[in-house]
């Protein structure tokens, strides 16, 4: 079988690309990095592949808010290219910040007249997280996620909290099979319904806003104080994904923040998603 | 027209920037609950309709699934009228950047603007609070305790009322001449001092002589570069010169102090080393070159950043990161910055608001400050920050420490430069403004209530994605060959970064061709300012296209600025006009050679014993009130479970989770010990470990040490036993001590005085000592001195020096980072040995600082024995005999059993008789007052160097005691399943010592800096 090739996007300020391309590298894909001037100059270039990969970093400082310059500039140039890159059954994965270029600029989920249905906003805490969590795929639809059940990644982000315009939005994409990676506690649960909020001095206050509709965990398994603990979202074919937790942080065991007190192991968890990427073209 | 765009939390969404506030305003006791409601927004300046700025608002400004937007012209009345759920009396505040401070998000806003194709010239940002409860004073006194720092932003009480944004003014051009010549030493002396030049009046002489002979005044520009050059910060002339030192061993003189002692050391070693030499470059380049594998060098420095950070901590540290990762790029030709390293010094967060001199911000604020300052442009480089310390203690009030560090990988063919004759002077990255000048002379000046006005100039903000687009062109233009040369444009500015690169060759540059950020700006302002994010290369003629067509791909601004030329001269010129023309020579050599006395007069040995209350410094730099008071002193023998306790919530050993997790650690994709580890990744590593090369198993430990509270006993001892620590924190995780480098930062006081260089000098001369004994090479360094905060009260100066503060980075190395060992315990049952000598070293421990003790001997350092001991551990760690590995450092055996133990969520029990000691049995002549402390406690709690607690299996046993056959250890005790630390004097004593459970231990780890 071929190689899927992938094209890694590089914005200023992007800073997780040469670990994401050695992850796909590692999982059988061959990869290409291309800054987005170049493809905002000759688009046709996503003809080439069938990966597009968004990785994690600060495109453009995140000023204004994390993802909107580089999300605007998507929605002023790049719409149409997209959805045709998408259309021909490629697929694109958003991580972190790649995820909030996603999400802002209505990749992943379609504007509706009050415009977008979803962001991601500041952490209950205010504060840019470093922290390992445990995840949990909580639908069957992304592509990504198949064969997965459960996940422990590092997150590194400030505004990662999944926010919908409602409660009804969530309800919908929850129904769809969209929200497909959930926070969950160590031992794999993600439903915080009836947990009040208040673990903590740390932390969330936020999760007081809106637990109780939300179900958020408390702080820190759900570390943002994402509405129903949602921590990636696919699109309605599956091939589309976003996720704040980083998997390409999480592919060599010494990776593990306790590697040293677990037995040995080949690899880490986060390259299960780039392998499923590959096959998803065998 | 001039629009404003108001950004709210809509109903229902926290308001995390009002929360800050009122918790701020809380901490500060400037009020218990004060209800606060916040917003952001942006002014724009264009020919913009109502629709188009409500579009720009709701399609880029906000973000309308968790926000609402308010958008009017300046001045209209609806920006003034308070939201509804604001209390309709609240007092509405904004506070802006000053105009010319670096505003990124302005100036991303103004480039995303006109991709929407609308006419905006020119954007603010500005942050807006509704403040309700407070009377005008008291929101004034928020505004400048909580909301703003007046060194960089304004704050206008009520609506705004601004009618342009644009910056800047017509520049006409006048040559401006110094007449220097005819001034006597008056006036010299003022012209150096009103002038912001800091020189010395035997400098001043020097150049006035220079120009008599030449017959003719300086230009302003002329005059500023020898001042820049010149500058302690800049040519290190203190510690670079003549010293005539005296201690109680006799005088000794050095030509050049630092050559003489720790680059000495390294040059030794090197020489001993012969074809094995690991060294690459030392002490020449922008940071340090040590081999790493066949294909790669590492690079390392670390530099600080204090007076900035002390006038606006989050500029100050923000720009101190941002410099310190351009040590790296301007290295060889660029390295590839790996990881961070951070060490602060604040005095404690809990120091009273109402104690504080004129001028002196609240230490809280400077730690919140430099801590975000560098989260800001460290996370947004891309770079890990791996590995820190905060130390805590009352004299850093006014000049706080902020030491930041960066490892570079450089391939090892690109590790030399040189420009060539002919080649282009490129500037690259940031374009130039007004901002910083003066950075260069006023950081080797003396801090005072007055700096805020004064230097205002110097403090700036930084821009990391200017810094990392420069990162990235920069690493393809290498890896490509389109230059010779290049380093960091730092302070100084481009006279500085040309001066140097041209010394060897003379330079012509055209100041005209400068990219300026706003008009305006003199010839002299573009050649001194010190704007972030440039670097200056050497890029030939005949790759100047690529290099350009390269770099514009990126949006990079690269231009020529001026050419390298064989003249031996730097000469200035502004639209064809020569405004300054120096001797290379002259500039590099012509400095005046200074002597300065340095005295050391050791402090006699004391017995430790009670501290008299005079004698105890303000605030101890504890985590409970009440372990500083006189009072806990005189209570002779404590309970040492009490002791560990306070030791653990004291707040240099205090958990720094806080701060740790606000740092991305892992990007890069190469972390391997994290700075947190154990059970629930929250235990206390001794040392980062990365893997630089993706795909490669070799890794780099990363580690320091520091323990100002040695120095004040003896300087000496303080730097052997820096050293130490560096080093041993490095082998606890599994580096090999035979290829650890080390960096040196001195920060001291007034070096004028003999006694405080006598004390650097001391200092100095354990480094050299050390390194050789240990064969640890010095690879870089850098020094701060006069750091210290004066003010007036009454009318007399009254001064606080900072502790002598020497600050040992290491750089280790691991053949496979699976070999590494973490220190939190792994198994019950296993074994627990001390490995290293106890000895009765209290002086300036944790013990003696929450009993409230004075006095007692300084750990001193068996190098010799360090260095057999080091090898030894390693070897058992490489073998796999080891299952965690803890050095002892503050509080003795007593934190690093502890640390251990719940780090690992077991327990741990040890009989301190097994320990293997040193300790006379109590003589006469003992530094310990027996009546405060017993011999347990010393076993305890002594802070003695070169010391271990390994975990061993049973079945590892005999293994890992034949590999330390030739070191000093003993088998202490062992791993417990119950979560407790135990402690018994005697394997026979009927009740332990200590009997703690490691969650209450833990808690009070955690509790005082968990904010």
């Amino acid at each position: 079988m071929p190689s899927p090739r992938v094209l890694i996007l590089r914005a200023p300020g992007t800073n997780c690309d040469l670990e994401t391309a050695h992850a796909f590298k590692l999982a059988g894909a061959t990869t290409e990095a291309c800054h987005i001037n170049r493809l905002l100059a000759e688009p046709e270039l996503l003809d080439q592949f069938q990966i597009l990969c968004l990785p994690g970093g600060f495109s453009y400082g995140d000023d204004i808010a994390a993802g909107r310059i580089l999300a605007n500039q998507f929605r002023h140039h790049l719409i149409e290219p997209l959805s045709r890159f998408r259309d021909r059954g490629s697929l694109i994965l958003g991580i972190c910040n790649g995820f909030q270029i996603l999400i802002k600029s209505g990749v992943l989920l379609a504007d509706e007249p009050a415009g977008a249905p979803a962001t991601l906003t500041w952490n209950g805490g205010g504060l840019f997280q470093d922290r390992w969590v445990n995840l949990r795929t909580a639908s069957d639809r992304c592509v990504f996620l198949r064969g997965i059940d459960r996940l422990y990644l590092p997150i590194a982000h400030a505004e990662g909290k999944f926010v919908t315009r409602d409660h009804a939005t969530l309800e919908r994409l929850r129904a769809a099979g969209q929200l497909a990676l959930c926070y969950a506690t160590p031992a794999g649960n993600d439903s915080g319904a009836g947990s009040s909020a208040a673990d903590s001095s740390a932390a969330d206050s936020s999760a007081a806003d809106s637990s109780a509709a939300t179900s958020a965990l408390p702080f820190p398994d759900n570390p943002n104080g994402a509405w129903g603990n949602v921590a990636g979202v696919c699109d309605a074919t599956g091939r589309v994904f976003g996720l704040m937790p980083h998997p390409e942080r999480h592919i060599d065991p010494t990776h593990h923040p306790r590697w040293t007190r677990l037995p040995e192991r080949t690899a880490g968890d986060g390259l299960k998603l780039f392998q499923n990427a590959v096959e998803y073209f065998a | 027209m001039l629009w404003e765009i108001d950004i709210y939390p809509a109903a229902g969404q926290p308001d995390l920037a009002g929360r800050a506030v009122a918790a701020a305003a809380a901490d500060f006791q400037l009020a218990g609950q004060l209800a606060v409601h916040s917003a952001y927004g942006y002014l724009l300046e264009g020919d913009l309709q109502a629709a188009d700025a409500e579009r720009l608002a709701r399609e880029l400004l906000a973000d309308t699934v968790v926000e609402t937007v308010c958008v009017a012209p300046v001045g209209c009345s609806s920006l003034a009228q308070p939201p509804a759920a604001v209390d309709q009396a609240a007092r509405l505040v904004h506070v802006l950047l000053k105009p010319g401070v670096m505003d990124p998000v302005a100036q991303s806003a103004r480039q995303a603007i006109a991709d929407f194709g609308l006419p905006v010239d020119e954007v603010r940002t500005f942050r807006k609070h509704w403040i309700a409860g407070l009377d005008e004073s008291g929101v004034r006194t928020l505004a400048s305790r909580v909301l703003a720092n007046d060194s960089i932003e304004q704050v206008v009480a009520g609506p705004l009322r601004l009618e342009r944004l644009r910056l800047g003014s017509n520049y006409r051009f006048e040559l401006c001449h110094v007449p220097l010549r005819e001034l006597d030493d008056n006036g010299l002396a003022r012209l150096s001092r009103e002038g912001q030049l800091y020189l010395t009046l035997v400098e001043m002489w020097t150049i006035q002589q220079h120009f008599r002979e030449l017959g003719r005044d300086p230009t302003d520009a002329e005059l500023e570069t020898v001042a820049q050059t010149w500058s302690e910060h800049c040519s290190h002339k203190t510690l670079a010169g003549r010293i005539a030192y005296r201690d109680e061993r006799g005088s000794r003189r050095f030509d050049n102090m630092l050559k003489e002692t720790i680059f000495a050391a390294t040059q030794q070693l090197r020489k001993q080393w012969g074809p094995a030499d690991w060294c690459v470059s030392v002490f020449k380049d922008n940071a340090g070159i040590v081999r790493f594998d066949d294909q790669y060098n590492v690079v390392f420095k670390v530099e600080t950043h204090n007076h900035p950070s002390a006038l606006e901590p989050y500029g100050g540290a923000n720009t101190g990161i941002g410099g310190v990762i351009r040590d790296p790029m301007g290295t060889g030709l660029g390295a590839k910055p790996v990881c961070n390293t951070d060490v602060f010094c604040f005095a404690p967060p809990d120091t009273p608001a109402d104690s504080l001199p004129p001028g002196v911000l609240h230490p809280r604020r400077v730690m919140k400050g430099v801590v975000s300052g560098v989260r800001d442009y460290g996370n947004r480089m891309g770079i890990p920050t791996v590995n820190g310390a905060v130390y805590f203690d009352p004299r850093y009030l006014g000049n706080p420490l902020v030491y930041c560090g960066n490892v570079g990988l450089i391939p090892r063919d690109c590790s030399d430069k040189a420009p060539h004759v002919g080649d282009w002077i490129v500037v690259l990255g940031g374009r130039t403004g007004r901002d910083g000048i003066h950075g260069a002379t006023f950081s080797s000046a003396e801090l005072t209530s007055e700096s805020e006005s004064v230097s205002g100039g110097a403090v700036q903000i930084g821009n990391a994605i200017t810094e990392k687009m420069v990162l990235d062109v920069l690493l393809a233009a290498r890896d490509r060959r389109l230059f010779h040369a290049v380093t960091d444009c730092g302070a100084g500015g481009l006279s500085s970064a040309v001066g140097e690169m041209g010394e060897e060759i003379g330079a012509e540059v055209w100041l005209d061709k400068a990219p300026l950020k706003y008009d305006g700006l003199s010839y002299t302002e573009i050649w001194i300012s010190e704007a972030q994010e440039r670097m200056v290369l050497a890029v030939p003629p005949a790759t100047w296209d690529e290099f350009h067509a390269l770099c514009a791909s990126e949006g990079v601004e690269a231009t020529i600025l001026g050419q390298f030329v064989p003249t031996g001269r730097l000469v200035l010129k502004y639209h064809g006009e020569i405004v300054g023309d120096l001797a290379m020579s002259f500039l590099h050599e012509g400095r005046p050679p200074v002597v300065r006395e340095a005295i050391y007069e050791p402090r006699p040995e004391r017995p430790l014993a009670a501290s008299t209350a005079a004698a105890s410094p303000p605030s101890a730099a504890t985590g409970t009130p009440s372990a500083a008071t006189p009072s806990a002193a005189t209570t002779a023998s404590q309970d040492s479970g009490e002791t560990l306790t306070r030791i653990l919530s004291s707040l240099n050993v205090a958990s720094k989770e806080w701060i740790i997790r606000q740092y991305d650690h892992e990007v890069q994709g190469g972390s391997v010990i994290k700075p947190l580890v154990g059970v629930a990744n929250d235990g206390p590593s001794d040392a980062a470990v990365i893997r630089p090369v993706l795909g490669s198993r070799r890794g780099l430990a990363i580690a320091c040490g520091m323990n100002p509270r040695f120095g004040d006993l003896d300087p000496y001892h303080m730097a052997a036993g820096a050293i130490d620590e560096a080093v041993r924190n490095c082998v606890a995780v599994g580096a090999d001590p035979s290829r650890i480098a080390i960096l040196d930062n001195f920060c001291w006081g007034y070096t004028d005085r003999p006694e405080t260089l006598g004390a650097l000098v001391r200092a100095a001369l354990a480094c050299y000592d050390s390194a050789i004994a240990l064969e640890t090479p010095f690879i870089s360094g850098k020094d701060s001195l006069n750091n210290e905060f004066s003010y007036l009260v009454d009318g007399q100066k009254r001064t606080i020096a900072i502790p002598s503060t020497l600050l040992i980075s290491a750089l280790g190395q691991v053949e496979d980072v699976a070999r590494c060992v973490t220190m939190d315990l792994k198994q019950p049952g296993n074994l627990l040995y001390q490995v290293g000598v106890t000895r009765d070293e209290l002086g300036g421990s944790h013990f003696a600082l929450v009993r409230g003790l004075e006095g007692g001997r300084v750990p001193r350092v068996d190098a010799a024995a360090a260095k057999r001991l080091f090898a030894a551990v390693h070897a058992a760690i490489a073998a796999g005999a080891v299952r965690s590995c803890h050095d002892l450092s503050e509080g003795g055996l007593a934190v690093t059993l502890a640390e251990m133990a719940f780090a690992g969520g077991l327990g741990a029990r040890a009989t301190l008789a097994a320990v293997p000691a040193e300790l006379p049995m109590v003589p006469a002549n003992s530094p310990v007052d027996s009546g405060a402390v017993d011999e347990f406690d010393i076993r305890l709690f002594s802070e003695s160097h070169t010391r271990f607690v390994c975990e061993v299996p049973v079945a590892k046993r005999h293994e890992f005691t034949a590999l330390l056959a030739a070191v000093p250890h003993a088998l202490i005790g062992e791993v417990l399943d119950e979560p407790r630390l135990i402690v018994h004097d005697r394997p026979d004593s009927p009740a332990p010592r200590i009997n703690a459970s490691t969650a209450v231990l833990k808690e009070a780890w955690q509790a005082p800096l968990r904010w």
